[in-house]
């Protein structure tokens, strides 16, 4: 059996993360901030251009992540040139914001973390460009579907390029907000409009956490650029690292759809299928992991924030797999498969520089096999006319057999069957959580598990088995310029985890910025790779067993709790609205009845006693002439007799 | 005679004056008392201004009659408007200020 | 140095316009429209030939000064000058006009008086101009009230059905703010006049004073309850809706984009500087309605059914931000509050100005439920207004979203807690700006809305400058910035504060 990343190191390991001084970017790296102008004058002239753009601008939004992922990859050339310890290419473009003491440069840095997250959103972003090229073809709107996702794309490299983190907040939320752009594409559905606007504000809680995580960093430190921050990071006291790391945690929830801001994730299923795959499963669900991986320095201090970290990852990764297991929908079903994915990286990321390499070798595989499946998924719903429920699918093996032959390398890869490339990372966590804590370990078998099993159901549903189409429905494959990158993506799948392990060194690559430790297990590797796939396999077997006979066309409903609940997202809407969105109402409509009634009255109400002060002292005017000159004739008596009053004593 | 007189004088003068504002109804009559009480006025400038031995009391007295006469003009003028419009001049008629 | 008076041809530049239009023949609005707009513009291009010649290192407090007496006997002065804040200002003041005369140009129907409206507009032109660069705080106090006659007009005019309600509250809110500020006024002539033995009006002079802490305390109230009516902070709130509501467009733009600025403008220029131990001692107080104010406001704001007092309640929340970030004394916060200010001017502008072109194609209406589905019909209105959105969002990358982070920031240096319920400000903010583009531009079409026409080339013009400082500012807002901290810097030193050291002095050494 071949050894996987973590076993491949019997002894003890225990490598620090280094700070790479920044050199100077020369030669090669002077361009980096091409990367971001290249997809940011995509949508510069898509979404200016307007109509004029409409014939050629798609093509040019291609071309355009196509050439940063050239350039992406030239990169990477440049760093494999330079030696391990020298991969931090820092490139400042200009002051941002100065203020007294504080400081936040456009300033880009590019290392080994942030390498392979730009070839990550560079690649799997121009396949995604490509077949959208086919999977929008017919929709008016096109161009403006293509700049957005220019938009994305330039938002996402300035997120993994920052050298800050105020620089990263604005990457952040700039891809929120291509995010929120693209669920609603289709804005004129309302439930696209309201899962965009739901979308916005959960990852806007998120955002919050970053914000102050930021202040905090800040307060501390005296600085919020990476480097800097991190060297002295040790320094700082130990409930701060918590602070600052449970707020980073807030943000990473919101961005990556985990408990408890995982909700809009499956709403965000209204977008086009493009989206859904570069955007909700492929690299900006991601950014929480590459936050926390970041911010590894800050997590080293803090068992605390680490362990919350891992917990949030755990209970995710359940939720997501039973979500996933339940849905009818295929994007639903894959978008808890996301989330459950995801919630194994994070928890790869809790177990702190352990975990911190797998968490990202397993982003990368996943990036690449969910992409696959998405798309795939896509031109499953193409081809059945926008039917997305797998009860109506079935058979589809025999009709669309490039679509589902490189679906079944994704699944391969996600239910981590070897060699495909889920196999190597999965493990790797599962390995790791072995490390640190076997209930973990044995929760991510058993997720594992339940993997198999979801993934077997939808691949049963929807390509064999009986057709249970629609009467108008008429399956075909989808055109060469979407099976393309589904084949591209489907060779990804099945070799990017060989191949990033063994030929490009993934583990010794990474570990000069997250560094590495690692122990012993008690017992031989093999044994937790072999328990790994008989789970899996019991799994597989599972749903075999029970969607192998026909598919009812309607979902039954004499199931038992735990699949009615994850039927409703595990009730998360629910939960939401009445712990948070009805309060927030009900204060709201409170508040307006107390502006009106309540401040405005007050204000009203003495300009009415005015008013009618005014009101009562008017009867006093007559109009009788003589009694004015009387009163006049008094007051100058008055007068008179006051004055001589006073003079008297 | 000693200005004193004089002084006593225009405060009888000045009491008349107002006593007949307050008692006619009819509008040149109450006009004519304000008449009156001006020139009283004027009479105990004149009178102070001879007893402090200076000038302002005087040349104040010309002002008040300036002003008394361009108040002349322009109140006969609404008296006369009001008698034509409503065949009456008393001052108790007229009550367009009442509130 | 300079003999040229610049802040004065600047400030009489648009006077001039309105008085050119006076004799303009009534009958030929095309070429009224035409006349104001190219006086506004003329201001435009003066302030930024200004501007060019500021000086940001100079150690000067104020530039371009020119003082000439007025009333010598009481001290008062035409004194006019401009430090980095000021500058900031009446640039945004003289960019604001043009655009809204731009958006405004068919806001007066034919028939009315198309002159008075845009003679109004170049006349308060020059009295925010005046605003921001008097130095004599008699000059101030006169050109502040002043300020209110032209609105008035503006609103009780050329308002809305409800305009005579909302014209007469305005003004009488605001002369109520402004009487207290005549009494302390008073108060601090009389307290020069002790000290220095001739009174005097001169802000430098009343920066010197050394004013014993109870009187303080009295003087102080009477020009922040003024400034807290204009800005407005929470509970001096219940105008703007009103007025924000019958205002024409244009008018919003002024009334809350520039003429609310100049409540908080008031409070750093005047209140920290001249009363700073009452300033200590008021601060836990106004830090508590200013985050009251967000909250508060933006929790309206989500209920509204009716756009404008959707933003005005907004503009309300957005001016906690800046009220806080003023009494919290860091230099993060202050210039985030400068900043902000700008911030919001363009927001502002961004989102009258769209929800204006939104109304006049749908009869007027400014009920959130006329409308739905403009995005269809309209995508180019309805692109537009979901920038507009966006910057009163603060989305990051755009100008408010630095001013709103520096805020928050210098906050929570000082008050976490206080930071940390702000910051709820920026999630309700999502919602209520997300909520009202959902049910405007999103779904299906409303009947009001079918056959919309998209903007036109005027219309888009007007909005494009705004756009285009709106991202400018945010991605570099470095010009901005240079001539800004200084000014905050000589603030945060007459009040005599410092910014609280991080825990940990950075690797490299203070800076």
């Amino acid at each position: 059996m071949i050894g996987t990343g973590a076993a491949r190191l019997a002894d003890a390991t225990q490598i620090a993360p280094v700070i790479q001084p920044l050199a100077e970017a020369t030669g090669v790296f002077s361009y980096l901030w091409l990367l971001l102008a290249l997809p940011l004058l995509g949508a510069t002239v898509l979404l200016l251009g307007g109509r004029r753009t409409n014939r050629w601008g798609p093509y040019f939004a291609v071309l355009m992540v196509v050439g940063a992922a050239v350039y992406a990859i030239i990169l990477l050339l440049g760093l494999l040139g330079r030696s391990a310890d020298d991969r931090a290419v820092g490139q400042t473009l200009f002051e941002w914001v100065f203020v007294g003491g504080f400081t936040a440069p456009v300033a880009l840095q590019l290392d080994q973390l942030s390498i392979v997250f730009v070839l990550l959103i560079t690649i799997v972003g121009s396949l995604i460009h490509i077949y959208s090229l086919g999977y929008m073809e017919h929709d008016p709107d096109k161009r403006k579907f293509f700049g957005y996702l220019n938009l994305f794309v330039a938002s996402m490299l300035l997120l993994v390029l920052a050298d800050n983190y105020l620089l990263l907040y604005v990457g952040w939320e700039g891809v929120g907000l291509a995010s929120y752009l693209l669920i609603g594409f289709w804005q004129y559905k309302p439930s696209a409009a309201a899962a965009a606007k739901k979308a916005f504000v959960m990852n806007r809680i998120g955002d919050v956490g970053l914000s102050l995580a930021i202040m905090l960093i800040f307060v501390t430190f005296g600085t919020v650029v990476f480097d800097e921050v991190f060297a002295m990071a040790g320094e700082a006291g130990e409930s701060t690292l918590t602070w600052i790391g449970l707020l980073l945690l807030l943000a990473a929830c919101g961005k990556s759809a985990q408990f408890p801001l995982q909700a809009w994730l499956l709403d965000a299923m209204e977008g086009p299928t493009p989206v859904s795959a570069l955007i909700h499963a492929a690299t900006m669900v991601t950014a929480g992991v590459y936050l926390i991986v970041r911010s590894g320095a800050i997590y080293d201090g803090t068992v605390f924030a680490l362990t919350a970290v891992m917990v949030i990852g755990v209970i995710t990764m359940f939720l997501g797999a039973f979500i996933g297991s339940a849905k009818d929908d295929i994007k639903k079903s894959l978008a808890g498969s996301t989330m459950s994915q995801i919630g194994y990286m994070v928890l790869a990321a809790g177990l702190g520089p352990v975990g911190y390499v797998f968490a990202i070798f397993h982003l990368l595989t996943h990036g690449v096999f969910k992409a696959n499946l998405f798309l795939g998924a896509g031109s499953v719903i193409h081809g059945m006319n926008g039917e997305q429920d797998m009860r109506r699918y079935g058979a589809l093996r025999k009709v669309m057999v490039v679509t589902w032959l490189t679906f079944m390398a994704a699944y391969l890869a996600i239910i981590g069957i070897p060699p495909f490339s889920g196999f190597w990372s999965k493990d790797d966590i599962i390995h790791a959580a072995f490390e640190v804590n076997v209930f973990v370990g044995v929760c991510a078998i058993i997720a594992a598990g339940i993997t198999g099993f979801y993934m077997t159901r939808m691949v049963i549903m929807t390509f064999f088995g009986k057709a249970r189409w629609p009467d108008d429905a008429h399956p075909h494959e989808s055109k060469a310029v979407m099976t393309i990158p589904l084949i591209i993506l489907a060779l990804g799948s099945m070799f990017t985890g060989l191949a990033l392990l063994f030929w490009g060194d993934i583990i010794d690559w990474l570990t000069p910025v997250t560094g590495l430790e690692q122990s012993p297990l008690p017992f031989p590797t093999i044994l937790l790779e072999i328990a790994t796939l008989i789970v899996v396999l019991i799994g597989v077997a599972i749903a075999i067993g029970m969607y192998r006979k026909n598919v009812p066309i309607e979902a039954p409903q004499d199931v038992n709790i735990l699949t009615k609940a994850a039927r409703n997202s595990m009730y998360d809407d629910a939960i939401n609205d009445v712990l948070v969105v009805q309060p927030t109402y009900s204060v709201s409509r409170a508040l307006i009845g107390i502006d009106n009634r309540g401040i405005d009255a007050v204000v009203n109400g003495l300009a009415a006693f005015v008013g009618g002060s005014g009101e009562r002292l008017r009867r006093w005017q007559t109009g009788f002439a003589r009694s004015y000159a009387l009163a006049m004739v008094g007051g100058a008596v008055l007068v008179v007799v006051v004055l001589a009053v006073v003079r008297l004593p | 005679m000693s200005p004193e007189s004089y002084v006593i004088l225009a405060a009888v003068l000045f009491t008349i004056g107002t006593v007949g504002v307050l008692v006619r109804r009819n509008a040149i009559v109450v006009f004519m008392s304000i008449e009156l009480m001006l020139n009283a006025a004027n009479l105990a400038f004149v009178a102070f201004a001879r007893m402090q031995g200076n000038l302002e009391g005087q040349v104040i007295a010309f002002f008040v009659m300036v002003v008394a006469a361009a108040e002349v003009v322009v109140g006969l003028a609404i008296i006369v408007a009001i008698y034509r419009s409503r065949r009456s001049a008393s001052i108790d008629e007229p009550n367009l200020l009442k509130y | 140095m300079t003999t040229i008076p610049w802040l004065t041809i600047l400030g009489v530049l648009p006077l001039v316009g309105a008085l050119v239009l006076l004799v303009l023949p009534r009958d030929n609005a095309r070429l009224i429209k035409q006349v104001a707009l190219v006086f506004s513009l003329a201001a435009l291009v003066f302030t930024v030939v200004m501007g060019l010649q500021f000086d940001a290192d100079s150690t000067a407090a104020f530039q371009f000064v020119e003082s000439y007496p007025w009333i010598p006997a009481f001290g008062i002065s035409y004194s006019v000058g401009v430090d980095g804040i000021g500058l900031v200002l009446v640039a945004l003041a003289t960019t604001l006009v043009p655009v809204t005369i731009l958006a405004g140009w068919n806001d007066v129907e034919d028939g009315r008086n198309v002159k008075g409206y845009f003679a109004m507009i170049l006349v308060l032109e020059t009295l925010m101009i005046g605003v921001f660069s008097a130095t004599d705080v008699f000059l101030f106090y006169v050109l502040f009230e002043v300020m209110l006659i032209p609105i008035y007009f503006l609103i009780g005019r050329y308002g809305g059905p409800n305009r005579a309600y909302a014209a007469t509250k305005f003004l009488i809110y605001s002369l109520v703010g402004g009487l207290l500020m005549l009494a302390a006024l008073i108060g601090l002539y009389v307290v020069s006049a002790q000290q220095l033995g001739q009174g005097t009006f001169d802000f430098a002079a009343l920066v010197g004073l050394d004013i014993d802490p109870t009187t303080q305390k009295i003087l102080f109230l009477g020009f922040f309850i003024a400034f807290a009516i204009k800005a407005p902070l929470w509970p001096f709130h219940t105008w703007l809706p009103d007025a924000a509501k019958e205002s024409t467009p244009a008018t919003a733009v002024l009334l809350i984009g520039v003429l609310d600025t100049v409540g908080t403008f008031g409070m750093i220029r005047y209140l920290l500087p001249i009363f700073p131990s009452a300033s200590e001692f008021y601060a836990p107080i106004i830090i508590a309605m200013a985050v009251i104010g967000i909250i508060y406001g933006a929790l309206v704001a989500l209920g509204q059914t009716d756009m404008k007092r959707l933003f005005a309640y907004s503009s309300m929340s957005h001016f906690g931000f800046i009220a806080l970030g003023i009494f919290v004394f860091t230099t993060w916060s202050m210039t985030g509050s400068t900043l902000y200010m700008l911030g919001h001017g363009l927001a502002t502008a961004a989102v009258f100005l769209t929800a204006g072109f939104l109304m006049q194609r749908a009869g007027g209406s400014s009920a959130i439920a006329t409308y739905g589905g403009v995005n269809k019909v309209a995508p180019v209105l309805a692109g537009f207004f979901l920038f507009a959105v966006m910057s009163a969002i603060a989305l990051p990358g755009l100008a408010s979203f630095v001013g709103e982070f520096l805020v928050l920031l210098g906050t929570f240096s000082r008050y976490v807690v206080v930071a940390v319920i702000a910051s709820l400000g920026i999630v309700l903010a999502a919602a209520y700006g997300l909520r009202l583009y959902q049910k405007v531009a999103t779904g299906p079409e409303s009947p009001h809305v079918e056959g919309m026409r998209d903007l036109g080339g005027r219309e888009v013009t007007s909005l494009v400058p705004v756009v285009l400082l709106t991202i400018v500012l945010g991605v570099f807002p470095a010009p901005v910035l240079n001539v800004v901290n200084p000014a905050v810097d000589r603030v945060m030193d007459s009040i005599g504060m410092t910014d609280p050291a991080p825990a940990l002095a950075p690797a490299g050494g203070e800076q």
